[in-house]
């Protein structure tokens, strides 16, 4: 049904390459620029590391957190990265979950806790969260490829947006979920706002907030394929080159990498959870 | 000057409160104003003033808005209309800073479902008003060691709530709130969520604590045998409005209305009666300057077969049975050597129920003594018509 026409696209594409890009270009520049650094830094530091090392950190962690089934197939899933020779690449992807994950938490947990403060705020928010969840990842890549070229950059920048929201959703559940006597005591013993929120309701909802940080976690290893499309090294682009190659077993290689880091990072990160 | 004063107190849930007041003062009852406009009255104009050193009970069945009430008081929820001074300072007027201020100095508060803080141990939860009031650590731990020890707890300090049963989770509540120091308590059916054993037991304890703190405590319960025993002052609230206060004997003698007077139907009178209640005056006594055979007439005359013997004063010196009366008479015996001690003595306000067994086994009346003088006497007749009718019996003395 026509009844009128929308030049969404027309509108869409002059306000990028007409204002956006002249206006904020230098600041997503040097914004670029940093996060680029921050990844490089971190992927060549876990690069340097001896495998042997981080994979005996990581059956430690295991064994504390997660139990020793799990630390077994750390063990398993170390020797595999290993033995298909992609440990690089996994180390790769794992640089850009942390620094996407970093992010996503250090903007997701405050606004999860405005959320929860706050109705008007609440409402507002939830649309651009199912916006950010929902919208197709391309779409935002490509502006994100305008903002800050090709590579590690824009992979962190549209993880980030794709994994902030069980962050802040989890965050504001958590804090609402504070049980009505317990929020009571503390302000009826003359807790200002900010002595109630650091000493009760944050401790009280860590639990839910780390299950939050879970899956933004997982989120943001399940972005590693999509993020190699704009550019992103690691174990998504294997996967990537396996299917534009139409190598299957290049793909099942690189797609098995992607499973054992999320199962070895889910677990013991539900084990802080759990610990809290 | 009250401790608490509180003037036209109303709270009005609701989309536009000021029209629910408007309501209110037109003298329209809640149910018309929920049905009209579909805003709730929590508080309907409630006031009262507590005494310091009282306690102060706010009694209600659920939905009487006893609960609103006591948050009105330190305004975890803000009042519509009304006043409440504490100390001459009206809180429903303090700004955010002030009311941090007044709730920390003055205001404890006691939670029906304990409200503790499950990640924190015992101790740290009994220091946590002290600890947000920038205290320093050793001296808040002092103190908080301290209010755990006056409420029993001392070697729990280093527990966790969940480790706890729910009498001691409460005592930790009321450690928490003893620790701040303040002068009221605000107890929100305190005692409500435990088994009625460990219920009287924190009772009786609320009672002994409060000799030793005299706080100004304002109690909130649905349970009428839990406010005729702690409250001084009762308080008895319907559809948020107050439609009594008054001492526990007021309110079960002359009870303000219906509502009241069937909700004090059912009351175990044996434990609001004392003695006071249902004692007499002897019919007769001897003065210990009679003879023994002055007191055997006494007894001919009243026609009874023992007689209490008191000196001056009526200071209570024993009991003197008409056949020793006699012995002694023939036998030329001064009447202090046939006196006899071997029935009880109680005190004006003892309840009716402690009374009971003593009467069961002795054939003599229990006699009432203040201060060692006697003021009356209780007959196994007595604490029978007081239990059935509830009606004090004339009292002259």
């Amino acid at each position: 049904m026509k009844t009128f026409y929308l030049p969404l696209e027309e509108w869409t594409n002059s306000f990028v390459n007409d204002w956006l890009l002249p206006t904020v270009g230098g600041f997503f520049n040097s914004l670029s620029d940093g996060i680029e650094s921050v990844v490089d830094g971190i992927t060549d530091f876990l690069i340097f590391l001896p495998p042997l090392l981080i994979t005996i950190v990581l059956i430690g962690l295991a064994l504390w957190l997660a139990g020793k089934g799990i630390a077994l197939f750390t063990l398993v899933g170390c020797l595999y990265l290993g033995a298909v020779e992609l440990w690089p690449e996994a180390m790769m992807t794992v640089a850009i979950v942390i620094v996407a994950t970093f992010l996503s938490v250090f903007f997701g947990v405050p606004l999860g806790i405005l959320a929860a403060k706050s109705d008007m705020v609440n409402r507002f928010i939830r649309p651009v969260l199912d916006f950010m969840q929902t919208l197709p990842s391309f779409v935002y890549l490509i502006p994100a490829i305008l903002l800050f070229g090709l590579g590690g950059v824009p992979a962190v920048i549209a993880t980030f947006i794709f994994a902030t929201p069980p962050a802040v959703r989890m965050t504001n559940l958590g804090i609402r979920q504070v049980p009505e006597d317990i929020a009571e005591a503390s302000k009826a013993f003359g807790s200002t706002s900010w002595q109630m929120l650091l000493k009760v309701e944050l401790p009280m909802s860590l639990q839910t907030i780390m299950a939050g940080v879970n899956q933004t976690i997982m989120l943001a290893l399940s972005m590693a394929v999509i993020a190699s499309m704009i550019g992103a090294p690691g174990l998504g682009s294997t996967v990537l080159s396996g299917i534009s190659n139409v190598n299957v077993g290049l793909g099942l290689t690189g797609g098995l990498g992607i499973v054992v880091l999320a199962i070895i990072i889910d677990r013991i990160t539900q084990g802080i959870g759990d610990k809290l | 000057m009250s401790k608490i004063n509180v003037q036209e107190l109303t709270k009005i849930f609701g989309p536009s409160p000021e029209k629910g007041m408007e309501y209110l003062k037109q003298g329209k009852t809640k149910d018309e104003i929920l049905a009209e406009s579909g805003m709730t009255v929590g508080v309907n104009q409630a006031s009262f003033s507590v005494e310091e050193g009282e306690i102060f009970v706010i009694m209600g069945l659920s939905g009487s808005g006893k609960s609103t009430l006591i948050r009105l008081l330190n305004r975890l929820i803000d009042p519509t209309f009304g006043q409440v001074w504490i100390d001459n300072e009206d809180i429903t007027k303090a700004a955010n800073q002030q009311l941090i201020e007044t709730r920390r100095q003055k205001l404890g508060m006691v939670f029906q479902r304990f409200g503790l803080f499950p990640f924190r141990t015992v101790l740290a939860n009994v220091a946590y008003g002290l600890e947000i009031q920038g205290i320093e650590k050793s001296e808040r731990e002092e103190k908080a060691a301290k209010a755990i020890e006056d409420v029993g707890l001392k070697g729990y300090e280093k527990s966790y709530p969940e480790q706890l049963s729910g009498g001691m989770q409460q005592r930790v509540g009321l450690a928490r709130a003893l620790a701040n120091e303040t002068d009221i308590l605000l107890m929100d059916e305190a005692f409500s969520a435990l088994d009625p054993l460990i219920r009287q037991e924190m009772q009786d304890e609320l009672l002994q604590l409060q000799n030793k703190w005299n706080k100004t405590v304002v109690f909130i319960t649905h349970d009428l045998d839990e406010a005729l025993k702690l409250g001084d002052r009762i308080a008895i609230m319907k559809d948020g409005a107050i439609v009594q206060v008054g001492t526990a004997e007021q309110i079960l003698e002359s009870p303000a209305n219906d509502y009241v007077s069937r909700f004090v139907e059912d009351v175990d009178r044996s434990k609001v009666l004392t003695a006071s209640h249902i004692m007499k005056n002897p019919s007769v006594l001897a003065s210990e300057k009679d003879g023994p055979r002055v007191a055997v007439r006494k007894m001919e005359e009243a026609g009874v077969s023992s007689i209490f013997v008191v000196d001056r004063e009526r200071h209570l010196k024993g009991l003197l049975t008409i056949d020793d009366a006699i012995g002694a008479h023939k036998q030329g015996l001064p009447m202090e050597s046939v006196l006899i001690s071997d029935f009880h003595t109680t005190t004006p306000d003892t309840p009716i129920q402690d009374l009971i067994a003593n009467a069961v086994d002795t054939k003599y009346p229990i006699t009432v003594l203040q201060d060692g003088k006697l003021t009356g006497i209780v007959s196994r007749v007595s604490i029978l018509s007081g239990l059935v009718l509830g009606k004090e019996e004339e009292v002259t003395s």
